[in-house]
C-alpha cells in the first residue's frame, strides 16, 4: 500500500511560480546554505555521509563517499550533471525547470563542503525553457548575494557558471561531460588516469554530482542527515524522484520514500500509475532507463529499492520506469532501444559502435519479416562479443558503460519471449498492430 | 605579373580547381557576429578558467544570429578562442542541435524512442510528413521548416512530444499538431517559440567576481599527459 510521505525536491511543485526567487525565499529557500556556511565544511560533510544519499544520477554511488575521494589539490572544481538522456528519464528536468534555485542552493552547499570556488551547472541543450529559467536564477542568486563574493557576508565565495550542452547522450557519463565542458568531442576518458576526483576538468580534481542530488542538499542541512536516512530502508535512504512512462493511465514523475513503494504500487495505485492504458496486461517493465534488463509480472512486488533491484538483476538506475503491455512488440520495443545506442555511441570503441550497428540491422529485418531464424542466435552472438557473458552486471570492453548496456533490453526481449522473435520470422510479418496514438487516453 | 597572393598567377587550366577550393574556404563576407554578438561571445568567454569551454556556448550564440553555424562564424569562433575552424567545425559536428547546414525558421524535433514510441510517437511522425511535406532530414522548399526523427526529449510524461526551435509539446495527435503549426504561422506562439537557434532568452548579467586576475596558466590535462 502507497503511503504519501513528506516532499524534499518537488516540495515546490504545487505553486506555478516555483521557479522564482519570491517563492523560493518564501518557502525556506537558501535557509539551508545559511545554516551550512554556519557550520565547519568537515560537518556539513559528516550530515551528507550520514544522510547516506546515494547519487541520483544512475550508478547510485554514495555521494558523501564520492566527496571523500576528491583529491587535495589547490584548484578543484564541481560540475553538476544535469544532462538527462536516458530514456524515459525526466526528473532532473523537472527540477531545472521548476526549482532552480533548490538546484543553486543544494551546488553552493556541496561547493562549501568541498572547498571548491568554481562551479558549473551542465544543462543538456534540450532544456531551452530549463537553461533560461536556471540562468535567471542564477542572476537573482548573484543579486541576492548567495552566490559571487562573500556569500551572505562570510568569507566564502564561488562562482557558477550555467553550462548549455547540445545535443549528445554520451555527455551525460562523467568524463564524457567534463570533455564536452572543455569545448571538445563528447568522448569519454579513460580510467585511470581519468578519474574524475584525481584528474577531471582542466586536469584538476572535479567532482562531478547529479541534480537530483544536489537538490536533496538543503533539506538535508535543515533537517539533519539523520532524518534523511529514517526515511527508506538501509542504504535507500530519503525519497526519490521516479519517472513513469509507457503504457500507463497517469505517466508523470512521482516522489516516493525509497524501499516502502513496491512498482506494483507505482504502476497500479490509484494515486500513482492508475494502471495500464485500457486495462491491457503488464508484459514487461523496465526498472531505471532503457540500459537495465527488464522485469516482468513476478518482480511487481519488489520494493523500489537500490539493492532489492539490483539482487533481482537489473539497476533502479536514472528511475525511470517505462511499462510495455500486451499489445507491444517486445521486437520493436529492443529495436528501438538498439537505435538509440547506435546513433548515441560516440564511436570510440569498436565493440560499441559496430556491435550497436549489426545490432540494429539484425533487429530491424526480423521486425520487418525478413529474418532468418538464426538471427535470434547471432543477436546474442553480438551481444556477447559487447559485453561477453552477457551477465548483469555487464562486462565491460569498452572505455565506458553505453557499450555494455546495448543487450540489456536484447537479451531480456530474447530470453523471455524467444517465441515472439522466432514467429515473427516464421510469419514474416511482425504479428502485432503498429502503436496508436494515446493521445487523449491519458489522464 | 601578379603575385601568388591575388589568386590570378594560379588561374592556368590545372590549377583552376586548387583556386575553386582556396575561393570557397574563405569564409564569406556575410553571416559573421554582430557587434553586439561578439561583445556577447567575450563575455562567455570571461566566464571559463580556460578559453575553449566557451566553443558550445559560442556555437549556441552563433545559431541564435543565423539558425545555424555559418563558416564565417565557425572561422570567427575559432578566432576567439585560438583553435583552427577545424577544430571548431569537427567539435560542432559531434553534437546534434549544432547545424552545420542553414536549417529552416522552424526546426521540428519529433521524439521517436520508446515511451514516445509506445504513446504512437511513429504514427505522430507520419502525420507530420504528411502535413509538412518532408522526411526527417529534410526542410521545406520555403525554408520554413525542417524535421528531425529525435532521441529522448525528456518529457515521456507528456508523450508523443515534439520540440518546436526547443520548446516543447505535447501529448500530441496529427490534428493538434496542424493547429499548432496555423498559430505558429500566425504569430500567435511567438512569446513560447522564439526564432530558430535561440537557445535562451536570457543573459548572463554578472561576470566572474571570485577568479578576477588568476584564471590563466591553469595546468592543462591534455599538457600534464603529453597530449596533443
Amino acid at each position: 500500500m502507497f503511503n504519501p510521505t513528506e516532499s524534499i525536491v518537488t516540495k515546490r511543485m504545487e505553486f506555478a511560480d516555483s521557479y522564482t526567487l519570491e517563492r523560493f525565499l518564501a518557502t525556506g529557500g537558501y535557509e539551508g546554505l545559511k545554516k551550512a556556511i554556519s557550520m565547519p565544511r568537515e560537518q556539513v560533510q559528516d550530515e551528507v555521509m550520514k544522510a547516506s544519499l546515494l547519487g541520483r544520477g544512475g550508478a547510485g554511488f554514495p555521494a558523501g563517499r564520492k566527496w571523500s575521494m576528491l583529491r587535495k589539490a589547490e584548484t578543484s572544481y564541481l560540475v553538476i550533471n544535469g544532462d538527462e538522456s536516458e530514456p524515459a528519464t525526466f526528473k532532473d528536468h523537472l527540477l531545472i525547470e521548476r526549482d532552480p534555485h533548490q538546484l543553486i542552493e543544494g551546488t553552493l552547499i556541496a561547493a562549501y563542503a568541498l572547498g571548491v570556488t568554481q562551479a558549473f551547472i551542465f544543462v543538456r541543450g534540450e532544456f531551452a525553457l530549463g537553461i533560461e529559467r536556471l540562468t535567471a536564477a542564477c542572476n537573482e542568486a548573484y543579486s541576492h548575494g548567495a552566490v559571487g563574493k562573500n556569500i551572505f557576508g562570510s568569507d566564502f565565495s564561488v562562482d557558477l557558471v550555467v553550462h548549455p550542452g547540445a545535443g549528445a547522450y554520451i555527455c551525460g557519463e562523467e568524463t564524457s561531460l567534463i570533455e564536452s565542458l572543455e569545448g571538445k568531442r563528447g568522448f569519454p576518458r579513460i580510467k585511470p588516469p581519468y578519474f574524475p576526483a584525481v584528474m577531471g576538468l582542466y586536469g584538476e580534481p572535479t567532482v562531478v554530482n547529479n541534480v537530483e542530488t544536489m537538490s536533496n542538499l538543503p533539506w538535508i542541512i535543515l533537517n539533519g542527515g539523520e532524518a534523511f536516512a529514517a526515511l527508506g530502508q538501509g542504504s535507500s535512504a530519503g525519497t526519490r524522484l521516479f519517472a513513469l512512462s509507457g503504457r500507463v493511465k497517469h505517466p508523470g514523475w512521482y516522489e516516493l520514500e525509497m524501499s516502502k513503494t513496491t512498482f506494483r504500487d507505482l504502476i497500479y495505485d490509484k494515486n500513482l500509475g492508475q494502471g495500464i492504458t485500457e486495462d491491457k496486461k503488464i508484459k514487461a517493465f523496465i526498472p531505471g532507463g532503457v540500459s537495465a534488463p527488464w522485469f516482468f509480472e513476478e518482480h511487481l512486488d519488489l520494493g523500489l529499492d537500490q539493492d532489492a533491484v539490483a539482487k533481482a538483476g537489473s539497476m533502479l538506475g536514472s528511475g525511470s520506469v517505462v511499462v510495455m503491455d500486451e499489445t507491444t512488440c517486445v521486437v520493436r520495443a529492443a529495436w528501438r532501444i538498439t537505435r538509440f545506442f547506435y546513433r548515441e555511441s560516440c564511436g570510440q570503441c569498436t565493440p560499441c559502435r559496430e556491435g550497436s550497428g549489426w545490432l540494429e540491422k539484425i533487429l530491424r529485418r526480423i521486425e520487418e519479416g525478413s529474418g532468418r531464424p538464426e538471427d535470434i542466435d547471432l543477436l546474442m552472438d553480438v551481444c556477447d562479443s559487447i559485453a561477453p557473458g552477457v551477465t548483469w552486471p555487464p562486462q565491460q570492453t569498452t572505455i565506458c558503460v553505453l557499450g555494455p548496456s546495448i543487450p540489456s533490453s536484447i537479451a531480456s526481449a530474447i530470453r523471455r519471449f524467444r517465441d515472439e522473435f522466432s514467429e515473427h520470422i516464421e510469419l514474416g510479418h511482425c504479428p502485432f498492430e503498429a502503436d496508436h496514438l494515446l493521445v487523449g487516453a491519458h489522464q | 605579373m601578379k603575385s601568388i597572393g591575388d589568386g590570378v598567377f594560379l588561374m592556368t587550366e590545372n590549377n583552376k580547381y586548387i583556386s575553386e577550393m582556396l575561393k570557397r574556404s574563405a569564409p564569406s563576407a556575410e553571416g559573421g557576429f554582430s557587434e553586439e554578438g561578439l561583445q556577447r561571445a567575450q563575455a562567455l568567454i570571461a566566464l571559463y578558467p580556460q578559453k575553449r569551454s566557451a566553443l558550445i556556448p559560442l556555437c549556441h550564440l552563433a545559431q541564435g544570429e543565423h539558425g545555424w553555424l555559418t563558416e564565417h562564424c565557425i572561422a570567427e569562433i575559432a578566432d576567439l578562442l585560438d583553435l583552427s575552424p577545424a577544430e571548431v567545425s569537427g567539435t560542432a559536428s559531434f553534437y546534434d542541435m549544432l547545424h552545420l547546414e542553414p536549417v529552416g525558421n522552424y526546426v521540428i524535433s519529433v521524439c521517436t524512442n520508446i515511451a514516445c514510441m509506445l504513446a504512437g510517437a511513429y504514427e505522430l511522425l507520419e502525420g507530420i510528413e504528411e502535413s509538412l511535406g518532408i522526411r526527417p532530414g529534410q526542410t521545406t522548399e520555403d525554408m520554413r521548416f525542417t524535421l528531425e526523427e529525435a532521441e529522448c526529449l525528456g518529457a515521456c510524461d507528456t508523450a508523443p512530444c515534439i520540440q518546436i526551435n526547443s520548446r516543447f509539446f505535447g501529448p500530441l495527435d496529427k490534428a493538434a499538431f496542424d493547429k499548432l503549426i496555423t498559430e505558429l504561422a500566425a504569430g500567435a506562439l511567438a512569446g513560447i517559440v522564439p526564432p530558430h537557434g535561440v537557445l535562451s532568452r536570457v543573459e548572463r548579467a554578472f561576470s566572474a567576481s571570485v577568479h578576477d586576475g588568476k584564471k590563466a596558466d591553469r595546468t592543462d590535462a591534455d599538457q600534464t599527459l603529453g597530449r596533443k
